[in-house]
């Protein structure tokens, strides 16, 4: 598409662009040296500040067990979520009104408030109403699940409504009951077609477990925000290194959602479309 | 509930700060947003450049860590100050901690609204001798925004959501002031949790519903 | 098949989680402790703790007979200290711990072995914060869910704090914002603000006019007053050796003689 925007450059054209290249080049290269210097001023670029990421140490004992807090929440939460999403999507389809519209009434109300109040209210309601103590972990999870399962679960009805009407009539014509027909024949084909849905939905999750931060969770951001100043006053470099790892892992997971993708698109037997990720804004 | 009634003007002044964050951040998302889909679809390989790297940057890094390193890090290291009152100066770092993270979104909406644009337009708008910047301006993005006014929909009640996370570098809009009713009310904890989940809904599904109307009224007949 | 292969893996997660979970057996004395508190409680680069705290919780355990290889540490927050205790997670707690009324109801204290109060602390240079009441137009950073901006809250009230009070994740954010000028000082427990700065020597002054009073004593499970008195008689003994003091001077540093005396104990 870009390049129906404008006409191949003729010889004025192509000095121009040269130009105008260059002018803009000069100007990053000013903005990150004007960047540079500040840093610089402040002392940012101390070797006392950034010397302790090339600690073994300082991995193994404060970094890492930081991520894999972050890690091991989004797979617990992930766990969890799905099988929500599951039976609150299926149960929106089903034709019994009193399941359908509690079912959409969940769903909806969760993916119409903020997931931190959520996890702001496991913290305080479980003490408060249940006597219960919530660790941070779990009021994290707790969130991470409604807001991400009611998402999927979104999914998941979209995945199935997205299936030919035939196909369920075919089914019960040969005498499939309901469940069978949901089990055998439209569930095996909406989950080829959902599959990178859920899997983008399950990095947004695993961005989101960051608002743990909020709440005290000792995760990834917490030792870059909390622990690591707290022993070498470097918040900055240490802001910096984590968010370097927090791209990283989603790069990496985003490749292998891609990769997924390709692989089921290859293999796939049934020309249903696949279901559109609904907008994957990050929360956390 | 006696507790919702009686702090009831704090839960207000709460909200009130919750929709003023949500505008400001969404005028500058869009801002930044329509700046950035056209530096990736320019000429010049050094923009689009820019704004591919900005955009896969902001997209895979957590909000939450986004607002801690524009709450701190801007006044620390690049000596970015708002104003003397320190709620206000947090206010406007959370601002431009919210529009730099949601505009990655706004720009990939965009450039997806562009591409429903048939080529033909672009193409005869060549033909009639249109600049990169007039094609831009009179043809392509009219026509793209109308398309992706339901996306754009989603990403401010996205956006609304998302303003709770200032409560990282303690601006006390919604979910803060929240907090610290539970704090202050422990026996209606689960009261004021249902109305502040109220007023949420309240703030987005007419959003939802707006915006839905609109791009119906708006749609490009084709 | 798949819906197998999904099932075993949520089984072995619980397994997991349920071995992680399990009480540690055998003779080990575990210690609750502050992970991100320095000059309390802080975990080291090596994996070890180090702190006030530390130092007198091995005192004590040393007293109860416990060898150092037996002591386990394990992080408590603020928030997990009494049900750690009551579920018995952990042996004992020595985690910036104040003693009130309330939480006597639930679990017990051995101590206090250190009284500490409200405190400001500010850059080197700067004169002209003396007390509580310079703060009525000093720009102040406090921790949230922190009770002691709270207090200044309720002194100057609702205007001071938007104008004047910023509350970030934990008093070790406020330390950059102080050190840069973008806050004009920090205010909360004595201790706490002693053991961050110390790690900073010259950079900041602390003023020493404390407005409040917490006395930080060492829960124990409720009614073992076995173990309380013998927790007690290991706290005398820490004052009456010296140890209390160096303790004090190896982890305030700069700031130790605002934590001369040893307090007097309360026995019940």
């Amino acid at each position: 598409m870009s390049t129906v925007l404008y006409d191949t450059p003729g010889p004025r054209g192509i000095l121009r662009n040269r130009i105008l290249t260059f002018v803009f080049a000069a100007a990053l290269l000013a903005g990150l040296y004007f960047a540079y210097l500040k840093f610089d001023e402040k002392g940012q670029f101390d070797a006392a500040l950034w010397e302790p990421f090339l600690q073994g140490d300082v991995w193994v004992n404060l970094i890492i067990p930081g991520l894999v807090n972050t890690l091991s929440a989004a797979a617990v939460a992930a766990l969890i979520a799905v099988p929500f999403g599951f039976v609150f999507g299926i149960a929106r389809l089903s034709e019994h009104k009193w399941i359908r519209v509690p079912a959409g009434a969940v769903v909806e109300f969760f993916r119409a408030i903020p997931l931190l109040i959520m996890i702001f209210f496991a913290q305080y309601g479980g003490s408060a109403v249940l006597g219960l103590t919530v660790t941070s972990f779990t009021a994290v999870v707790f969130g991470l699940v409604l807001y991400n399962g009611s998402v999927l679960a979104e999914i998941v009805r979209a995945g199935i409504q997205s299936l030919p009407r035939g196909q369920t009539e075919a089914a019960l014509a040969v005498g499939l009951r309901k469940g069978q027909v949901m089990r055998l024949i439209l569930l095996p084909q909406a989950v080829t077609a959902m599959m990178p849905a859920i899997v983008s939905q399950l990095i947004v999750l695993l961005k989101d477990t960051a608002l743990g931060f909020i709440v005290a969770f000792e995760d990834l951001l917490n030792a870059g925000a909390r622990i690591l100043p707290a022993n070498f006053q470097n918040l900055i470099p240490a802001v910096i290194v984590v968010a370097i790892i927090y791209i990283i892992i989603n790069v990496v997971v985003g490749l292998l959602a891609n990769w997924l993708e390709r692989r089921s698109r290859r293999s796939r037997k049934t020309t249903i479309k696949p279901v559109e990720a609904p907008q994957s804004v990050g929360v956390g | 509930m006696g507790a919702l009634v009686e702090e009831f003007p704090v839960i207000l002044g709460a909200f009130w700060l919750t929709v003023r964050l949500t505008l400001a951040s969404a005028v500058a998302a869009l801002v930044l947003g329509t700046v950035l889909a056209a530096m990736r679809v320019s000429p010049f390989a050094v923009l689009r450049g820019v704004a591919t790297a900005y955009v896969n940057t902001l997209r895979n890094t957590p909000l939450t860590l986004v607002i801690v390193f524009c709450g701190l890090g801007l006044g620390l290291v690049l000596d970015v100050s708002f104003s003397e009152s320190l709620s206000t100066n947090y206010l406007w770092l959370s601002i431009i901690g919210l529009s730099a993270y949601t505009a990655a979104f706004v720009c990939e909406a965009i450039r997806s609204g562009i591409n429903t644009v048939p080529v033909g337009q672009a193409e005869a708008a060549r033909a009639l001798g249109l600049t990169f910047t007039q094609n831009l301006r009179f043809i392509v993005l009219p026509q793209a925004f109308r398309a992706i006014i339901a996306p754009l929909g989603s990403l401010l009640i996205a956006l609304t959501k998302n303003t709770t996370v200032a409560a990282a570098i303690g601006v006390a809009e919604a979910s803060l002031t929240m907090k610290s009713l539970f704090e202050r009310h422990q026996d209606s904890v689960v009261a004021i949790f249902f109305g502040f989940a109220l007023a949420f809904l309240v703030l987005t599904l007419p959003t939802g519903l707006f915006f839905g109307w609109l791009s119906r009224r708006l749609k490009v007949a084709r | 098949m798949r819906v197998r292969r999904i099932g075993a893996l949520l089984m072995t997660a619980a397994a997991l989680a349920a071995t992680l979970t399990a009480c540690s057996g055998g003779d080990k004395f575990v210690i609750g402790v502050k992970f991100d508190q320095p000059g309390l409680g802080l975990k080291q680069t090596d994996g070890s703790v180090k702190g006030f705290d530390v130092d007198v919780a091995s005192y004590i355990a040393k007293e109860l007979g416990y060898t150092p290889e037996q002591i386990e540490w394990k992080e408590t927050v603020s928030a997990n200290r009494e049900p750690f205790i009551q579920q018995g997670q952990v042996d004992m707690v020595v985690a910036t711990y104040s003693i009130t009324d309330k939480r006597k109801e639930v679990i017990s204290f051995a101590g206090p072995y250190l009284v500490t109060g409200q405190d400001i602390l500010t850059r080197a240079d700067d004169t002209s914060i003396t007390g509580q009441d310079s703060l009525q137009t000093k720009k102040v950073c406090g921790a949230q869910g922190s009770t002691s901006p709270a207090r200044l809250v309720e002194k100057f009230g609702e205007a001071w704090k938007g104008q004047y009070l910023t509350e970030q994740q934990g008093y070790g954010n406020c330390l950059p914002l102080l050190d840069q000028k973008q806050v004009d000082a920090i205010s909360t427990d004595a201790t706490i603000l002693a053991g961050f700065a110390a790690q900073s020597p010259g950079k900041f002054r602390l003023v020493g006019q404390v407005f409040s009073e917490e006395k930080y004593g060492v829960g124990l499970k409720k009614d073992d007053k076995e173990t309380r008195d013998k927790v007690n008689a290991a706290i005398e003994k820490m004052f009456a050796d010296g140890s209390w003091k160096k303790a004090v001077e190896a982890n305030f540093g700069e700031f130790a003689p605002n934590f001369a005396t040893p307090p007097a104990l309360e026995k019940y």
